[in-house]
């Protein structure tokens, strides 16, 4: 709590980073299976760094990933900004707890991320199908060890 | 750590302690986008200013791929540069022949419709443009193409590649464009079978490699193998530009439709190079105005599959299905605009009209 300031630049630019690994384009075969990196990163900071403006961080990566995706505006900084919010409100508790309950909470995470944008796809109209899209909350929580061990090393936490 | 050296902190100590307030005000103006972007299209300007901001990053995620692509251009072996010249000469042998057919039926379908002129073709200009960005799941099915409002482009024009109609533009920013491709779920394009002149609408299936026309009665003419071009109506697409061939149909007795699945004729997961086109207003091939002109061609044209506009009959001959289609204004607009686009010797508009039926024969 008594850092000189808060990890500001480094919080954008993992966002950025984030984004452009979200939307780099994949092979139509493992596309499904690439981890929601802008999620993985919002949640490392707002655990990292709650008083940050981690829900700002996570909304704005989400308008991201609603322009690039040309989704309805909203959905994704919605679901993005929600899982900022409950991982602040979570962070005391969650992070002194080893990497393996902190990964189940990752994935459950991610399944409200992706829940949120399946259940606006279905608000507005858009086909909502396949169950292909929930396949990345597997992959996104196999992926948290190593990001955090990799955050982690830039940016020591207190 | 040093303590208290910005300040920071001090000046606002509420920070962060009320998240609950913070996350409310975030959710409310995302709910508010989500309302405002679903409603009336007011966002529009918001999007083509997010669009531009956007294309920087754009650029930068496909560099990989195109760094990629260059380097292999740069160190590909001198025998497959000469194997592929090779090739291409021959193509271009091959097209050059066909243009010559293709410039004499044009000519004599020109004489057909009474006109004793060519034609001019119904596009009117192109504009190559490179895909930068691909999202492809089954949901949706979109490009981004470096090419934007600066370059003239505009929403709801038809972008066709080398092997058939691609899709149209969607969201257009100053210097890209989203693209809605003929197999995203929610794109419908007015076709037509060529062989048979049979109308019906093709409807993606976020599957890049197939369409479906889902509106086809059970008994209806088509069969694998068959060629699908646009028709024309719908306002975006002109008639007779190749979209998809019939891959499979399927008739069981339990649905009163057949289904059919069709391949699209372009590679929409290939191709690098698309062009946007401008079509000739008055031309009689031309996208027929929609019946909504405000929506112009947007993606979801499905109303118009159930009543049939324009009661056109087809006796079109096969083969001259495939370039000309009826247009539902066939001699009204082609006597009226080409007259003006040849100064000389036809004669005035009036006795046109009266002349025209013995003519027609000769």
């Amino acid at each position: 709590m008594n850092r000189d300031s808060e990890p500001r630049g480094s919080m954008a630019l993992t966002a950025l980073v984030a984004v452009a690994l979200q939307l780099i384009p994949l092979p139509a075969l493992i596309a499904p299976a690439r981890p929601a990196f802008v999620v993985l990163a919002v949640v490392y900071w707002s655990l990292v760094a709650p008083r940050a403006g981690g829900i700002a961080l996570g909304f704005f990566s989400g308008l991201a990933i609603d322009v690039f995706r040309g989704a309805v505006l909203g959905q994704f900084s919605l679901a993005t900004s929600l899982v900022a919010y409950l991982t602040i409100r979570q962070h005391l508790m969650l992070r002194n707890k080893p990497i393996f309950e902190q990964t189940l909470f990752v994935a459950l995470m991610l399944l409200v991320w992706e829940a949120v944008a399946w259940a606006i796809d279905g608000w507005t109209g858009q086909s909502a199908a396949g169950w292909t899209r929930w396949l990345h909350i597997l992959t996104g929580a196999l992926t948290w060890p190593v990001i955090a061990v990799l955050l982690g090393r830039t940016h020591t936490p207190r | 750590m040093a303590v208290y050296t910005s300040g920071q902190n001090r000046s606002r100590p509420q920070r962060g302690s009320i998240p609950g307030l913070r996350f409310a005000l975030f959710a409310f103006l995302s709910v508010a986008l989500m309302f405002l972007d679903q409603r009336g299209g007011w966002l529009e300007r918001v999007r083509y200013g997010l669009q531009a901001a956007a294309y920087p990053l754009q650029l930068a995620m496909n560099s990989p791929s195109a760094a990629w692509n260059w380097t292999h251009r740069i160190f590909e072996a001198r025998a497959n540069l000469q194997a592929e010249n090779r090739r291409l000469r021959d193509t271009n042998r091959r097209l050059e022949l066909q243009t010559l057919r293709y410039a004499a039926l044009e000519r004599e379908n020109a004489q057909l419709r009474g006109l004793r002129r060519m034609l001019p073709g119904v596009a009117e200009q192109w504009l190559p443009g490179e895909v930068i960005g691909v999202e492809s799941s089954n949901l949706r099915q979109r490009m981004t193409i470096g090419r934007g409002a600066v370059n003239g482009v505009f929403k709801a024009q038809a972008v066709i590649s080398d092997g058939g109609l691609l899709g149209q533009t969607l969201r257009v920013g100053p210097w890209s464009t989203e693209v809605i491709l003929i197999s995203d779920p929610e794109h419908a394009v007015p076709v037509q079978i060529a062989r048979n002149g049979l109308r019906t609408i093709a409807v993606g299936t976020g599957d890049i490699s197939a369409v479906t026309l889902p509106y086809l009665p059970i008994q209806s003419d088509v069969r694998a193998g068959d060629l699908l071009v646009t028709s024309g109506l719908g306002g975006v697409f002109p008639a007779g530009y190749p979209v998809a061939k019939v891959a499979s149909v399927r008739r069981d007795g339990s649905s009163p439709l057949a289904q059919v699945q069709a391949t699209p004729l372009a590679r929409l997961d290939r191709d690098r190079l698309v062009a946007f086109v401008w079509f000739k207003a008055g031309h009689p091939a031309a996208p027929a105005p929609a019946a909504d002109a405000t929506t112009g061609g947007s993606p979801d044209a499905r109303p118009l599959a159930v009543p049939l506009p324009v009661p056109v009959p087809v006796p079109v001959p096969p083969a001259a299905a495939a370039t000309t289609e009826p247009a539902p204004t066939p001699d009204a607009t082609s006597a009226a605009t080409s007259p003006a686009a040849e100064p000389a010797p036809e004669p005035a508009p009036e006795p046109v009209a009266p002349s025209t039926t013995p003519e027609a024969p000769r």
